[in-house]
């Protein structure tokens, strides 16, 4: 899919289906949000719902995104102006108003990720792609790239978002091992490429390595 | 009440102000962009920095409550550089394209940026360019040059009632348009050209037309509906190019709707600039003396009873007063300036008039709106009603059509059934009866038309019932259409004794008993109803009322002339003559004085003035206006007499109602695009 050259996210990419509604699963988990706010109050739950119909689109077309007729069916559900829900999924980078790949592959370029070597990982990235230009699909389909901001996961940098979590610790050959799973359609595990807990230190514990001794009772004034 | 020091200087000022408005009372001008009295407020420009003590920076003053012994400053070094800042920021993407851009020379932006503004820009990257939103045939987007203050998306959001406007995307990405691309659905949009305090939008028919001191301002009244509007005629030579609202706090506030803005294309075109005569058949021109000759050889020897005047929706008190003497003159009874055959009583004042006035409405506690649908009625009265309903307690009813008003209402049924139901208590009658200061609404929708005068009557009574009708308030409300209507009411152009009214009119002009009818700019009338009368036309526009017509005399529009009108809440007021009528057109009232002569019945008035002191004697003109009910005596209708069809507003085609608008090409654009009752149905 090719969109117009200068496309920006304060309008409506052109395509996409012309009909969206949510299926009787998603729209109980969408009634579930909206019970959570009082009556008259429901489009406070109108980013969780634009979440689901994200999700609904990658279950129906295995890419997550959202397109107008989503945003609109989310309007009409919380009985609000269409142009509020266009602002609010305009506005959040989190919601993708244009279509993606399969999938969607954000590398943190911001200062830490970038002094651990995020140059390499994007460019493993882009080479999956096909080296379309970021934003693009790319020709199977599978990868389309986006430079993102800090994604707050500074201290396992370099960090590659995909789905619902990131991938961690990386360099150029990690990458590339975890993109040719996702081709093949595997689901590598989130986490630390090199095997760390979460954001342990690397090779074990090197503080608290012994139990402390309990203080000693001061007595009671 | 919060006191506070600002320059120096102490004031006070009420519970809930802004430090912003707390320096206005002071006298102080603060500078702003997305600030605006009538809209909410959204803090986003940051022009209004002003210093508080104390403060560790400058605060934004429009959305800082004004508290107690605050100390603000509005003219030290900090604000005069944090001023100088917002202005360097705000001209970074601000093109320079001034001497191209239709707002120079009333553009906020350029004021401001030379009063309070850094003389030079330090930024020598690229600036961003935006595409331009299509809005429809009235608004013009030129978006690069707009600056973000949100105003218009307020504006349609709060005050127009139609949230279709939004700002989308994000910091650099931020635009201001719809979205999905659409001609905004609102017939106040061009009230955001006003609110607009730079370029981005703009008029599109005026788009590279004058520049504003090439434009002589005339102060006058708007006469596309009956509200009165407050209007200045901006004219240059002899043509009117724009029209904008004067504010007016109890009529218009500082709105108009689109139809008095962008009809005055309409006042240039198809018009009537010359008498013209039926001779064979055919109309040919002629001159004044040979058209007043043709009329007074018809006139000859014709008994009063077989000629009849009928005044238009524009017509001027003063024409209507002049047609009345003269008609009294030639002992004719038969007039009626009620065109569209509305069950109108004028046995009181108080039975045709919008008695609760338009600032009432914002002390009111309920709504009863039978008939009538004030958004194409009475546009910026609807966006009264609107933000009465916005803030809160204020229950609408509606009988009728079932349209989108901008605002919820219990639609309690479309015909007179359902106020039947109604008289018999309960249901929406207790809220109305519940309610503080409720009013009733009736639209000519639900009196033109046979039992007009019983829904009028069983409408009076409810209003009695429900306790509309109190010594300090009168909640019994007739909502006209027309700008002359409660004008011709006043002074009486109504049948007289023996009489006949519009209908009596037509029937006899169809069986020929009345041989000469004269039509003040009457030209709603179907000319098929008017049989083989010989008829007088004085009009402004060519269209089928001027085609029928056997001599067509060449009026004043409303802009053409000192006029007297007297709004649908009784407000009288006048009009100012901003440009001569075209060719050989003249003042409505002078043609009839000029008639008059040649008829033999001279007129006892050779001036405006003379005729103005004739109307000063009229004493329904000089009632005050509100005031509450001081007689529960209802209309003379039959509230049981009412028939069974639904209402409908007499409206069909907000854009074209009058003969201006029909001519004008921005209305007929505008109603191509949506003003087809089918598709406002389909919405």
């Amino acid at each position: 899919m090719s969109g117009p050259a200068r496309w920006s996210p304060a309008r409506p990419y052109p395509g996409g289906p012309e009909t969206f509604a949510f299926t009787p699963a998603y729209r109980e988990q969408a009634e579930k949000h909206i019970r959570k706010y009082p009556p008259g109050r429901q489009a406070s739950a109108v980013k969780a719902l634009l979440d689901l119909a994200m999700r609904q689109m990658e279950e129906e077309t295995g890419a997550r995104w959202l397109p107008r007729a989503a945003m609109e069916h989310v309007a009409d559900i919380l009985e609000m102006p269409r142009i509020r829900v266009y602002e609010v999924a305009s506005f959040y980078t989190m919601f993708k108003t244009r279509p993606v790949g399969r999938h969607h592959l954000q590398v943190c370029t911001t200062t830490p990720c970038w002094l651990r070597g995020s140059d390499a990982v994007l460019a493993a990235c882009r080479k999956a792609a096909g080296n379309v230009p970021d934003g693009e699909i790319s020709a199977d389909g599978m990868f389309s790239v986006e430079e993102v901001e800090c994604l707050g996961a500074c201290v396992n940098a370099p960090v590659l978002w995909v789905g619902d979590g990131f991938y961690e610790d990386l360099d150029g050959p990690a990458t590339e091992r975890i993109l040719e799973a996702l081709r093949r359609g595997e689901r590598p595990p989130y986490g630390s490429a090199i095997g760390r807990m979460g954001s342990a230190p690397e090779g074990g514990p090197t503080t608290l390595t012994d139990l402390p001794t309990p203080p000693e009772k001061t007595p009671a004034e | 009440m919060p006191k506070l020091t600002i320059d120096g200087l102490e004031v006070e000022v009420p519970h809930g102000a802004t430090v912003l408005q707390a320096c206005e009372l002071a006298g102080k001008e603060i500078p702003r962009f997305c600030y605006h009295e009538r809209l909410s407020i959204a803090g986003n420009c940051r022009m209004c920095l002003v210093e508080l003590e104390k403060a560790p920076k400058p605060i934004a003053s429009c959305a800082y409550p004004a508290a107690d012994n605050m100390v603000i400053r509005t003219d030290s070094p900090m604000v005069k550089a944090a001023r100088r800042g917002v202005m360097e920021f705000l001209l970074i993407n601000h093109p320079l394209d001034c001497p191209i851009c239709d707002q120079g020379g009333e553009c906020d932006l350029q004021d401001q940026a030379v009063a309070y503004g850094f003389d030079r820009s330090r930024y020598a990257e690229n600036k961003r360019a935006v595409p331009d939103k299509n809005l429809g045939p009235l608004i013009k987007t030129i978006m690069t040059r707009c600056i973000h203050c949100t105003r218009c998306i307020r504006f349609a959001a709060e005050v127009a009632g139609v949230p279709e406007l939004g700002a989308t995307g994000r910091g650099e990405a931020m635009e201001v348009g719809t979205y999905v691309e659409r001609a905004l659905s609102s017939e106040l949009s061009g009230n955001m050209i006003d609110l607009c305090p730079v370029g981005a939008l703009t008029s599109k028919p005026y788009a590279f037309v004058a520049r504003p001191w090439e434009l002589r301002k005339t102060d006058s009244i708007d006469v596309t509906d009956a509200l009165g509007s407050w209007i200045r005629v901006d004219s240059r030579g002899p043509q009117v190019l724009r029209i904008l609202p004067r504010l007016n706090d109890d009529i218009n506030e500082e709105w108009i709707s689109d139809k008095a803005r962008f009809s005055c294309d309409g006042l240039a075109r198809r018009r009537i600039d010359r008498p013209w005569v039926r001779r064979d058949g055919r109309l040919v021109e002629t001159g004044w003396a040979e058209a007043f000759d043709a009329i007074a050889a018809r006139l000859r020897g014709l008994a009063g009873e077989r000629i009849a005047a009928i005044a238009g929706d524009q017509a001027d008190l003063e024409s209507m007063a002049a047609v009345k003497d003269l008609f009294a003159a030639l002992g004719s009874a038969n007039l009626d300036c009620r065109q569209d055959g509305a069950r109108l009583d004028a046995a009181r004042r108080d039975f045709y008039l919008f008695n609760s006035t338009i600032a009432g409405i914002d002390r009111a506690g309920a709504a009863l709106l039978i008939g009538t649908n004030p958004r194409w009625e009475a546009a910026v009265l609807n966006a009264r009603l609107r933000r009465r309903w916005l803030g809160g307690k204020f229950a609408v009813g509606l009988i009728g059509e079932a349209r989108d008003l901008t605002y919820r209402y219990d639609h309690l049924g479309t015909d007179p059934s359902a106020l039947h139901a109604l008289l018999g208590g309960g249901g929406f009658a207790e809220i109305l009866r519940a309610a503080e200061r409720p009013m009733i609404i009736l639209g000519q929708g639900a009196l033109a038309r046979p039992d007009g005068a019983a829904v009028l009557a069983a409408a009076w009574t409810l209003a009695r019932n429900v306790g509309a009708l109190t010594a300090d308030w009168h909640g019994f409300n007739v909502l006209h259409t027309a700008a002359a209507r409660v004008g011709g009411l006043d002074i009486g152009f109504l049948p007289g004794p023996e009489g006949r009214d519009l209908h009596g009119i037509l029937d006899g002009a169809r069986s020929g008993e009345v041989e000469v009818v004269l039509s003040l700019g009457a030209d709603e009338l179907d000319p098929a109803d008017l049989g083989r009368a010989f008829v007088v036309h004085i009009g402004t526009h060519g269209g089928p009322m001027a085609a029928r017509a056997d001599v067509l005399l060449p009026g004043a529009a409303y802009t053409e002339k000192d006029a007297t009108y007297v709004s649908t809440e009784g407000r009288v007021q006048r009009t100012e003559r901003a440009v001569f009528p075209p060719g050989e057109g003249r003042e409505d009232w002078a043609i009839i004085r000029a008639l008059s002569e040649v008829l033999g019945r001279t007129l006892p008035y050779d001036t405006l003035d003379e005729l103005r002191a004739r109307l000063a004697r009229e004493e329904r003109l000089a009632h005050p206006l509100g005031g509450g009910c001081v007689d529960l005596a209802g209309p003379s209708g039959d509230p049981a007499a009412m028939g069974e069809a639904p209402f409908a507003s007499p409206i069909r085609d907000f854009w074209r109602t009058d003969p201006i608008g029909r001519a004008s090409p921005t209305m007929a654009e505008c109603s191509a695009l949506f003003g087809r009752p089918q598709a406002m149905a389909a919405e």
